[in-house]
């Protein structure tokens, strides 16, 4: 799950009254911050799931960390045209159904893929050469006692297998040919617009790679799609980061492999039952772990809550919305 | 050298050349050196230093210098009156007296670019973990703060910082083009303007780099004029968002001031591979949470190492034979 800083007070709109202006209503299903609050309210009346006029209502803010698009849903709020999602993972969203009862989506586009792409490239040159660890290292005051922390290993040259090369996958590419690093990638097809070389099948590309790096949606097919043959693929020497969903890997396959040492070491923001994590992970120190943060910065906050207001308003000037969810 | 008369079975001995080494020397850089040189390693004599070079080194023509620590100049030199050639394995020199060593016609090779992507890595590294709080991050999921306290505080974003980077050296080309990729725009301030690089901008001074940059990376080397380049006036430009980062010498930044900055939130944030006293870290450092530091690691990685002793070697043999050496350093 992710959800916006709480040490802000986040709580669902409850305005219950018949609308008195004319800003379009809006139905919010997630709990927002007072930041969200205030940018909705000024060009929507805002309800909640407890206002007798929700089934009414044509348009509803929704957030994979609190909703589960299904039939249920939808049948609970017959009158949704349009939804729009806070963040750009769609897998608790039925897009077939939505498509079924004329329901547009959309999600925030690739406004986070920026910030996910430097923070997956972040994590990588952390895991790799050790930041973290030589952190706590110097913190610890052990520099002075026991002299330098291990060395890491290189990244230059190194051969990267991209799992997913949307546009998240696509901008990390990108920021590691800077660093010389060869890449390779697994998508459902080939994209022959791109110069990196394109391995079908994961086994394979694991096998090829000393670094993969997991960037693609959850669905039915990538659940798990890491699995044990491909750590094995991957290897002694490989490290894998995952930024896309926890499970689109075997959670405790992998946690065996990084502590028996069957894999290098791994960097995740993102784990299969957040925000719980396996102990096991705490002690490891070939790990760096986060809380399923790559995509928050300040600004990032700012700039969903243009896009979604963006969204909303094409819709209501019966316009097609802005970012609808591409499914790739 | 020593010859045997050549029989059809006896193999002919050559010594290997013989390369002075002052500075305690660890099992794999010796495992590497040694079949190439005689190594006469000076802190396994029971001599002091300055007896064992007069009794054993009057005919040095090589010293190889690893750690960049201690001072290498004119009162060495003196004791070693046939060496030709410092063989450093560090990228950086201040710790030789280059001028002396240019007036006694001893070369000086360093490290070459061996070390450069290895340190231009490590140098964005410290940037996004700064910036994301990668590090406190990673504390925060372990103390089990994810599940009792909710989502960590917000990193500021990457892509679309101003960076202005303080010697635009091979270290600092290789971190503006990897920053290139992430959207950074480019600034530098440099002895003089580099035409190999006209997509960034250049400042004639710190002071004004600072004032228009959201980031400082000091991949400078450390000399005279560049000792605490980074003083108040210029984190007072860099302002209270503003990062350095420092993975040249510790003694660019004045540290105290750089403490006192932080603390005062006159800039944002630092990450710091070097410091003025390794390994000695100023305290109040280890307590800060917008701060990334490592233990002067920048350029090591066992790859590295092994290619600056490759370097090395290939500087000592082309020595001995006669030849240019490869890595000069330039001044």
């Amino acid at each position: 799950m992710y959800a916006f800083p709480s040490h802000t007070a986040a709580s669902i709109p409850t305005s219950d009254e018949t609308p008195t202006s004319d800003l379009p209503p809006l139905l919010v299903l997630r709990p927002l911050s007072d930041t969200w609050l205030s940018a909705l309210n000024a060009k929507f009346t805002l309800y909640s799931p407890s206002s007798p006029l929700s089934a009414s209502v044509h348009a509803a803010l929704i957030s994979g960390a609190y909703n589960r698009v299904d039939p249920a849903l939808l049948d609970q709020y017959p009158s949704l045209r349009c939804l729009v999602n806070t963040g750009a993972g769609v897998n608790h969203i039925n897009l077939e159904e939505c498509k079924r009862r004329g329901v547009q989506v959309a999600n925030v586009g690739e406004t986070h893929s920026k910030n996910v792409a430097d923070y997956a490239v972040g994590l990588l040159l952390d895991v790799m050469r050790r930041i973290t660890m030589s952190d706590r290292y110097v913190r610890n005051g052990l520099w002075v006692t026991r002299g330098n922390y291990p060395l890491g290993s290189k990244l230059g040259g190194k051969r990267v297998g991209i799992v997913g090369l949307g546009s998240i996958g696509s901008a990390i590419a990108k920021r590691l040919e800077a660093f010389e690093c060869k890449i390779s990638y697994l998508s459902r097809k080939a994209k022959p617009t791109v110069s990196y070389r394109y391995i079908p099948n994961i086994c394979d590309l694991a096998a090829e790679s000393d670094i993969l790096v997991v960037s693609c949606a959850l669905t039915k097919e990538t659940h798990h799609i890491v699995n044990k043959q491909v750590l094995q693929a991957l290897g002694k020497e490989g490290i894998i980061i995952n930024i896309g969903r926890g499970a689109s890997i075997d959670e405790p396959e992998l946690v065996r492999c990084l502590a028996q040492g069957e894999i290098k070491g791994a960097g995740l923001d993102v784990f299969e039952h957040e925000p719980n994590i396996p102990k096991e992970l705490i002690e490891l120190e070939n790990v760096v772990l986060t809380p399923h943060q790559s995509v928050f910065t300040p600004e990032a906050m700012a700039e969903v809550i243009q896009i979604c207001i963006a969204n909303f308003e094409a819709f209501f000037t019966g316009k097609p919305v802005i970012t609808p969810v591409v499914a790739d | 050298m020593a010859t045997t008369t050549c029989t059809t079975n006896t193999p002919k001995i050559e010594e290997k050349p013989k390369v002075l080494v002052l500075q305690r020397i660890n099992a794999y850089f010796e495992g590497v050196l040694s079949p190439h040189f005689d190594l006469i390693k000076a802190d396994e004599s029971s001599l002091p230093i300055p007896a064992f070079l007069s009794t054993h080194c009057r005919h040095i023509r090589a010293l190889l210098v690893m750690a960049p620590i201690g001072t290498f100049g004119s009162s060495l030199l003196d004791q070693l009156p046939s060496l030709g050639l410092i063989a450093c394995t560090s990228a950086g020199v201040n710790h030789i007296d280059v001028d002396a060593c240019r007036k006694r016609s001893v070369a000086v090779t360093n490290a070459g670019e061996m070390f450069t992507p290895d340190a231009a890595d490590h140098t964005v590294g410290l940037l996004v973990d700064v910036l994301r709080r990668v590090v406190m991050a990673d504390r925060y999921v372990r103390n089990g703060s994810w599940m009792l306290i909710g989502d960590y505080p917000l990193g500021s974003k990457v892509s679309g910082k101003r960076v202005g980077i303080v010697g635009l050296g091979s270290i600092g080309s290789h971190v503006a083009k990897r920053l290139t990729a992430f959207g950074c725009p480019i600034s530098y301030f440099s002895r003089a303007p580099k035409p190999n690089y006209p997509s960034y901008t250049y400042f004639p001074n710190v002071l004004d780099l600072a004032r228009e940059s959201d980031v400082l990376i000091l991949s400078c080397a450390l000399t005279d004029e560049t000792r605490n380049i980074i003083n108040r006036d210029v984190m007072i430009a860099l302002g209270k968002d503003g990062v350095i980062i420092n993975v040249g010498r510790g003694a660019l930044i004045d540290e105290p001031e750089l403490v006192r900055c932080l603390k005062e939130g006159v800039i944002g944030g630092a990450g710091l591979d070097v410091f003025v006293n390794e390994p000695e870290v100023p305290e109040e450092l280890t307590h800060m949470e917008n701060v990334v530091l490592s233990d002067h690691r920048a350029v090591t990685t066992p790859e590295s190492f092994k290619n600056v002793l490759e370097l090395a070697i290939a500087n000592l043999d082309a020595f001995f034979s006669g030849k240019p050496v490869l890595s000069p350093v330039s001044c």
